[in-house]
């Protein structure tokens, strides 16, 4: 492999990754709250969809990201209601959000399938993106994947350093604990699913206006899954879903480096990497039911009612 | 002490009047009144279900009242959350212990705290040390809450309410997890708090604590005010006849019986723990005979629940010959097929492990009885229906009837129809984990008076409690479970309360590794 390949692979990697940090830095947040949202599909499809639309009629970028997190989070509230307010089932609401944010960013976005916009222009950090191979790969980019980065260290700080940090991991070990001493429980996960769904509306605004910058019905490819799998194997950890999240970028592009190279592989053979990689990395957590235990939030999934006292 | 009470300030520091809570289907408070000095040491007494937690949860603003008055320092408060009452001073150390186990003990502490008291703490870690030398309660600021003892745990909750400078301290049922030791030295504490004017509330179901320690008692039935007196004028009998109405048989003090024939035995049962929060169980040795009830005591989280698991089949590792049934190695079935053989089990956790919260009663009778009422793979449902209307009867199960949910009944009558539903099937062993663990006297009366006539027809019966009361009363031979290390078993009436207390603590761990049985 020559040196330029190298460079491609890592801008390729940490191109590709961006979106799924966006998302698993907020389904993180989210499950440490004892959330489990499986809506992020159709979040991200609809701040793609949303985004791309809000930035092509007003002709600015920024503005179709902040349709993208606004609608993010308007679709996180959908789920919110559901779940914490009427106590429905984490999993099936998540599940028909991604279905119905499928369906309805398909219906919405037909207009506009087929037209471009110009996207952001890379930002080449001064002085580094000079640097041999890695200034090329790492410090050329656009503003977000920058971004990504920066809310990857907020994320860990405040979940690690902060009172507010401590609350989040309160309310999702024990809720009704929580609750006891004062704790707001359901403010506590609403603002987690609504931080979530931004963050999701984020990752998918980031694949319509940066990625590929135009709309097509599905662009987002499952990769709001990936994130929700990312979570996981970093067992909800910030810095693991960072290393992750470029980690299942390579994973990604493989199927094009590969070919590149001259190999006689199926091309959807390897498009598959990355979905096996996931399997397998969950096979190998869930494997060891010790460590499961210990790191994963102990409420996630069940419902709390403030009205239910133990 | 009732001298010093009355001249420190005629004025309460806590007054109640007609608190009233409603809930659906249950008036849970009915127009309570009450009041506490300064320093008092105050009793809540009453049976499951009389309204002593709604009326804390008040207190401690966790629950709000449809009606009444709370006078707090001669002034009436709204108690809105508890926040609002840690604020005025009043501390709650929960029954179930509010502690977040992956967080450690000062985390844990800085949760509760607002962020100015924090500030004007400055060194949490320190002040949390300088506190407990001040009363004696150790805990280690550093560590994380999952690898305490259930005893250092209750001491972080206090510390919790310390930290903060408590004004009136609400304990509820704080001694039902401790081992004796332990209880006196809870005591010593809170006889110090007492000293030095802090009111306390202590809600408890052991009647002879109440008299040792507390100075007044509220006693409450059926969400009503039925009485109060000064314990130590009270016997725990005319107390509890209080509390119950009329006279239940206290201390009834039943036969104890001795078995000959040996049906049960674990050898050398060896297991590694299955999570992180768990016991692992070490050369647990006991045999069971029939006609006997052997009783484990123990506090809650010492290996009491993985050495059930494994004796039922639930856990379905197999121990190589370690534990027999009618001298046929029954570690290799599953939990099914030791049913079959006559073994029971009556689990702590009633709803969800024990009956199937959705399901009809007659329904869960199905689960554990299905030889009698399956022909050629279809159910009898009649058949069903007539045993649960028999078994609701013979166990007086207050209840709308065989088909009602498993979770719409109670605690204790749920108990009761489980215990009639795993002796219904005369089995030769019966394990029974907490018979009467939140069963009101009469219905707790009930269930012993069932295990002793199983007992009599000639079972074994291994009867698993916290409750050293229970275990005395019942059991022909005792023995105590301490770090998944089972103590030497001895006959109940050539043992103490003391004896069993240290064994409870672990003592006999050093003393006698090999934990062998004594012969009896």
């Amino acid at each position: 492999m020559d040196i330029d390949l190298i460079t491609q692979i890592l801008f390729a990697a940490v191109k590709t990754g961006t979106p799924l940090l966006f998302v698993a830095l907020g389904e993180v947040i989210c499950e440490k709250t004892g959330v489990l949202n499986l809506g992020q599909e159709g979040m991200m499809l609809m701040g793609a969809v949303v985004g791309f639309m809000a930035a092509y009629g007003s002709g600015n970028a920024g503005i179709g990201i902040i349709g993208a997190m606004l609608i993010g989070s308007a679709m996180s509230l959908i789920f919110g209601f559901l779940v914490l307010h009427l106590g429905a089932n984490q999993v099936a609401t998540g599940l028909a959000l991604t279905i119905f944010g499928t369906g309805l960013s398909a219906f919405i976005g037909s207009s506009v399938v087929g037209h471009t916009i110009p996207g952001f222009q890379p930002m080449h950090i001064p002085g580094l993106s000079e640097l041999p191979i890695v200034g090329k790969a790492l410090f050329s980019h656009d503003p977000l994947v920058y971004l990504a980065v920066v809310m990857a260290f907020l994320v860990s700080y405040v979940a690690n350093r902060t009172r507010l940090g401590l609350t989040i991991k309160a309310v999702g070990e024990n809720p009704h604990a929580a609750n006891a001493i004062g704790i707001k429980v359901l403010r506590v996960r609403y603002l987690a699913v609504m931080f979530g769904g931004a963050m999701a509306g984020l990752g998918g605004a980031y694949m319509s206006l940066v990625y590929t910058p135009m709309w097509v019905e599905n662009m987002t490819a499952g990769r709001g899954w990936i994130a929700l799998a990312l979570v996981v194997f970093a067992s909800w950890r910030v810095g693991n879903i960072v290393l992750g999240a470029y980690l299942f970028g390579v994973a990604s592009i493989m199927h094009l480096v590969l070919q590149g190279m001259g190999w006689s592989i199926s091309p959807n053979l390897l498009a598959m990497l990355p979905y096996v990689a996931t399997i397998v990395v969950m096979v190998l957590i869930s494997a060891d039911q010790f460590k499961e235990k210990l790191l994963a939030p102990r409420s996630l999934g069940k419902p709390f009612d403030p009205r239910q006292m133990a | 002490m009732s001298e010093t009470l009355k001249k420190q300030s005629s004025k309460f520091r806590l007054e109640l009047l007609n608190i009233t809570k409603q809930y659906p289907g249950c008036l849970a408070n009915d127009q309570i009144c009450m009041n506490l000095m300064p320093g008092e040491i105050h009793a809540l007494l009453g049976e499951n279900g009389a309204g002593k937690s709604t009326l804390v949860k008040t207190i401690y603003g966790v629950v709000a009242p449809d009606s009444g008055q709370i006078i707090w320092d001669g002034h009436e408060v709204d108690i809105k959350s508890p926040s609002k009452a840690r604020d005025l001073g009043i501390g709650m150390v929960f029954q179930h212990f509010s502690l977040f186990e992956t967080l450690t003990v000062s985390q844990n502490i800085e949760l509760c705290l607002s962020p100015e008291q924090l500030s004007s703490i400055g060194d949490l870690a320190g002040r949390i040390q300088e506190l407990s030398k001040t009363y004696d309660l150790q805990v280690d600021p550093t560590r994380y809450v999952h690898s305490l003892s259930i005893g250092e745990r209750q001491r972080v909750e206090i510390m919790r309410c310390l930290v903060q400078s408590v004004k009136l301290l609400i304990l509820d049922e704080p001694t039902s997890v401790l081992t004796p030791q332990e209880v006196a030295g809870l005591f010593d504490v809170l006889r110090k708090l007492s000293k030095e004017g802090c009111s306390i509330m202590f809600i408890s179901h052991k009647l002879h604590e109440v008299t040792e320690i507390c100075h007044k008692a509220t006693i409450l039935r059926g969400g009503k005010l039925v009485g109060t007196c000064s314990p130590a004028e009270e016997t725990p009998a005319t107390i509890a006849k209080m509390m119950v109405g009329d006279l239940a048989e206290q201390d009834a003090g039943y036969t104890k019986a001795t078995g000959e024939h040996i049906i049960f035995s674990a050898i050398g049962l060896n297991l590694p723990a299955k999570h992180p929060f768990g016991t692992s169980l070490k050369d647990i040795q006991f045999d069971m005979r029939k006609g006997e009830i052997l009783g484990i005591a123990g506090v809650a989280g010492n290996g009491q629940e993985e050495l059930m698991s494994i004796i039922s089949g639930e856990d379905n590792r197999t121990v190589n010959n370690a534990i027999t049934l009618d001298g046929k190695d029954i570690s290799t079935l599953n939990a099914g097929k030791r049913r079959k053989m006559g073994l029971a089990y009556v689990p702590e956790e009633r709803l969800g492990r024990g009956a199937v919260p959705d399901m009809s009663l007659s329904e869960n009778t199905l689960l554990t009885h299905s030889s009698g009422f399956v022909s050629k793979g279809l159910v009898n449902w009649n058949a069903v229906k007539q045993y649960a209307k028999a078994l609701i009867n013979d166990y007086s199960v207050k209840c709308h009837g065989e088909f009602s949910e498993a979770k719409s009944l109670s605690g204790g009558n749920l108990q009761k129809f489980i215990m009639g539903r795993e002796i219904g099937q005369n089995p030769k062993v019966l394990i029974c984990a907490h018979p009467t663990w939140g069963v009101d006297v009469g219905a707790a009366l009930a269930i012993h008076q069932a295990l002793l006539e199983l007992r009599d027809q000639g079972a074994a019966i291994l009867l698993i409690s916290e409750d050293i009361d229970e275990l005395f009363l019942l059991a022909d031979r005792m023995s105590a479970i301490c770090n998944g290390h089972l103590s030497p078993v001895v006959r109940t009436e050539e043992t103490t309360i003391d004896q069993i207390g240290q064994w409870m603590a672990g003592t006999f761990i050093e003393s006698n590794p090999s934990s062998q049985e004594v012969n009896a």
